[in-house]
């Protein structure tokens, strides 16, 4: 069994050394079958903002850094907009205690973004989530160039900064 | 072991192909995640842990790889886990390490098919539902196949087959069910063109879910009589789901059967098993309210009808409460009674504008939530047999009487204001009533009341340098007694945490269980690399996601978590 947890380990790191090289192609997000905030169908394949950045955040209710991240750029979305185009696209990871409780939420703390359930974890799953919050930026072809786990105050200038770089067609570090 | 080699073939495949045919690399992406989760116990009196309590496992880790190959239109994963041994709360079945969860899945125009591992819900999991959750250590992936067809604009169908996990136990002889389901679903307007523009929305679904089980009859002695049950083998349940769209408005509904299951759960009774849940809810910008309701009667639906445990559930029976995120809020945490409640749920979630007299620059966030929730009423089916006994059909149940005793009680509010650009507060009061005799099963202990005061303070002194005080008190006369919390935390964003924290239980009737359960903790924040190493003491409790708990025992000790992704 422990030549067994070798090779694991040897194909994981292997993997990770070789994604990352990769890395800079960057990815494209997988299609998966989700809801809208409304509860209708939506395929992430769907994804788009005319040519423009995306910001894909996944949060739950029960997830205080998230809710405190969400709160802090809706504060400042309508500038970001203005300024960048950018949408950003919050990816509720909730289940069925609360799926239809999460647009009654988003839209009485005033946000202004594209809610997306992922009721089941379908999309967590294929995108990599071990923990939320957890955010991906998306260039204006729908490749995933960057991303980021956990929040403090603060952390969303990197979130902005990086953006910025997209538009202005700048490299931007992966992490 | 057996399990292994489809995943060496899978993970062989990727590596030499990627060799030999360049398109398979060019076009395939490879991506992936781990987390690892180690923790060194010490020992400590006034919690009871020495050296024989501990076992000689001082240390003790649980961790995962993912890894999963897109191209195209085809995608594959694995997933390898590691407990050796696991950390303490958890199954300790869990012991051991290997690929408990693999797939492959290839989607050709409007049909999808998976075989392997696969997590699937059908509405909202009243009778089907497989999902997993690493900090719980829950996991009933279905191991078998699936297919999903979209035949024609808004029809989805699902149909699988399967086995569920069971820790390591690998299937076998019929020691578990073999599950089978199909659901559809029907989106109206995009089904009917004369449809399309219409301002209310319709989507109709149903679901139908059998179990296969081949369960030996059960004898049992009542009143030195030895009774001979003949246990079903085919277990049914089904349901059916409409929601509703009008503008603002919203109604999701789902209503669900299960022809009689006697099982351990239930203390094999032969009463039929219903559910509903249903939720109305209105938002414009600004402004939400949902309210819920629900009745759960006689509920569990497990693929092993022995099974007593938090695993192979097949449906999914969520909690109608408010998820508490602050500490002391969590000590008492509702737990979904499969064998019966009734309940509601209002929550509203208010803006005071921007720029108002009241809001304030930046305006001011309310969240109000009131949950309650009850047995649901159970009369003996006759004279002089008691409600649940075994081999009856249990109890006579009214759908809409409210039975005793209560199980949970709660209203919470929350204020969250940003005063300006370094400054930020929350604020928040809960109200708990925990039936504890019923929810973790302290036989005769009284109601637990708890009255809980929050206030969560950040202060930015420059754009990503901050610091965050948070203070909670939560007063009761039962069970523990009066708690308090302190937790200070220092954050460089977006890389540096440092948090120390507090939780006395300074009003516990029993002065040498006055303990102060201290911890102090530092991560580091890479890109999706995190690093966190802690140290302190973990009070005992119930540890809740979705509906489900575990029981975290005492401990303490120094915990490191790395989790990354790529």
């Amino acid at each position: 069994m422990k030549k067994l947890s070798l090779i694991m380990l040897v194909l994981l790191i292997g993997f990770s050394v070789y994604s990352q090289d990769d890395e800079k192609r960057g990815r494209r997000l997988p299609s998966i079958d989700l809801r809208n905030a409304d509860g209708e169908p939506f395929n992430t394949a769907d994804i788009s903002n005319d040519g423009k950045p995306i910001i894909l955040s996944f949060w739950a209710l029960w997830c205080k850094p998230c809710i405190k991240e969400l709160n802090t750029i809706s504060d400042e979305y309508i500038d970001w907009q203005e300024e960048t185009g950018v949408k950003l696209i919050a990816v509720s990871v909730d289940d069925a205690r609360s799926t239809s409780k999460v647009k009654p939420f988003a839209d009485g703390n005033d946000w202004d973004y594209e809610i997306l359930l992922d009721v089941n974890g379908d999309f967590k799953r294929a995108m990599n989530v071990n923990m939320i919050p957890h955010t991906f930026i998306l260039d204006g072809d729908g490749n995933v160039v960057w991303q980021h786990t956990s929040y403090s105050e603060g952390g969303e200038l990197q979130i902005i900064e990086n953006v910025r770089k997209i538009i202005a067609g700048q490299e931007i570090d992966a992490h | 072991m057996k399990n292994l080699i489809p995943v060496l073939i899978t993970g062989l495949t990727l590596i030499f192909s990627g060799a030999q045919a360049q398109n398979f690399v060019d076009y395939g992406k490879v991506t992936g995640s781990f987390q690892f989760d180690g923790q060194y116990y010490m020992e400590d009196d006034k919690l009871g842990i020495t050296d024989s309590t501990l076992d000689g496992k001082l240390f003790r880790f649980n961790g995962f790889g993912n890894i999963i190959y897109t191209n195209g239109n085809f995608r594959a994963g694995f997933r390898y886990e590691a407990y050796l041994p696991p950390i303490a709360g958890y199954n300790q079945k869990y012991e051991g390490h290997g690929i408990p969860y693999y797939f492959a899945e290839y989607q050709f125009k409007n049909i999808q098919i998976t075989v392997g591992n696969f997590y699937e819900q059908f509405g909202n999991g009243l009778v089907l539902r497989s999902y997993e959750e690493w900090t719980l250590g829950y996991d009933n992936s279905i191991r078998g196949a699936r297919v999903k067809i979209q035949p024609y604009k808004g029809i989805a169908l699902k149909g699988l087959i399967g086995t569920q996990r069971y820790y390591w136990e690998p299937y076998a002889n019929g020691n578990r069910g073999i599950v089978k389901g199909i659901d559809a679903e029907f989106y109206l307007n995009d089904m009917f063109n004369g449809m399309a523009d219409a301002k209310t929305k319709i989507i109709l679904g149903g679901s139908f879910v059998s179990n296969y089980e081949k369960v030996k009859d059960k004898t049992l002695v009542r009143d030195t009589v030895i009774y001979k049950y003949i246990l079903p083998s085919n277990v049914a349940a089904y349901a059916g789901r409409l929601q509703l769209i009008y503008g603002g408005f919203q109604f999701n509904g789902e209503y669900a059967y299960k022809i009689n299951n006697p099982s351990a759960m239930n203390n094999y009774i032969y009463k039929n098993g219903e559910s509903m849940l249903a939720t109305l809810s209105y938002s414009r910008k600004g402004l939400g309210i949902s309210l819920s309701g629900k009745r759960i009667d006689n509920m569990s639906y497990k693929s092993r009808s022995s099974e007593l445990g938090e695993a192979l559930d097949i449906n999914y029976l969520p909690p109608l409460t408010n998820p508490q995120t602050y500490s002391l809020a969590t000590i008492y945490p509702y737990a979904t009674q499969p064998n019966g409640e009734i309940g509601i749920q209002a929550k509203v979630n208010y803006m005071i504008p921007k720029r108002s007299k009241l809001g304030g620059k930046y305006g001011t966030r309310i969240e109000l939530n009131y949950s309650n929730i009850f047995n649901i009423d159970k009369q003996p089916v006759a004279a002089g047999i008691p409600v649940d006994s075994t081999g009856t059909l249990g109890y006579k149940s009214d759908f809409f009487t409210i039975g005793q005793p209560k199980y949970f009680e709660s209203f919470d509010v929350l204020l969250n204001k940003k005063f300006n650009s370094k400054f930020k507060m929350i604020l928040s009061y809960v109200y708990q009533a925990y039936n504890i005799d019923v929810i973790e099963g302290h036989t005769g202990e009284p109601i637990v009341y708890t009255n809980i005061a929050i206030a969560d303070l950040t202060y930015r002194f420059t754009p990503t340098k901050s610091l965050r005080f948070e203070y909670q008190q939560l007063f009761t006369q039962q069970d523990r007694g009066d708690w308090v919390m302190a937790l200070l935390e220092f954050n460089i964003a977006p890389k540096w945490f440092f948090t120390v924290f507090d939780e006395y239980n300074y009003g516990n009737p029993d002065k040498d269980m006055q303990l102060h359960y201290y911890s102090a903790a530092m991560a580091f924040v890479q890109g999706t690399s995190r690093i966190a190493l802690s140290y302190g003491r973990q009070r005992e409790g119930l540890l809740c996601v979705g509906g489900v708990c575990r029981a975290v025992p005492a401990a303490n000790g120094v915990t490191l978590t790395i989790s990354s992704s790529f």
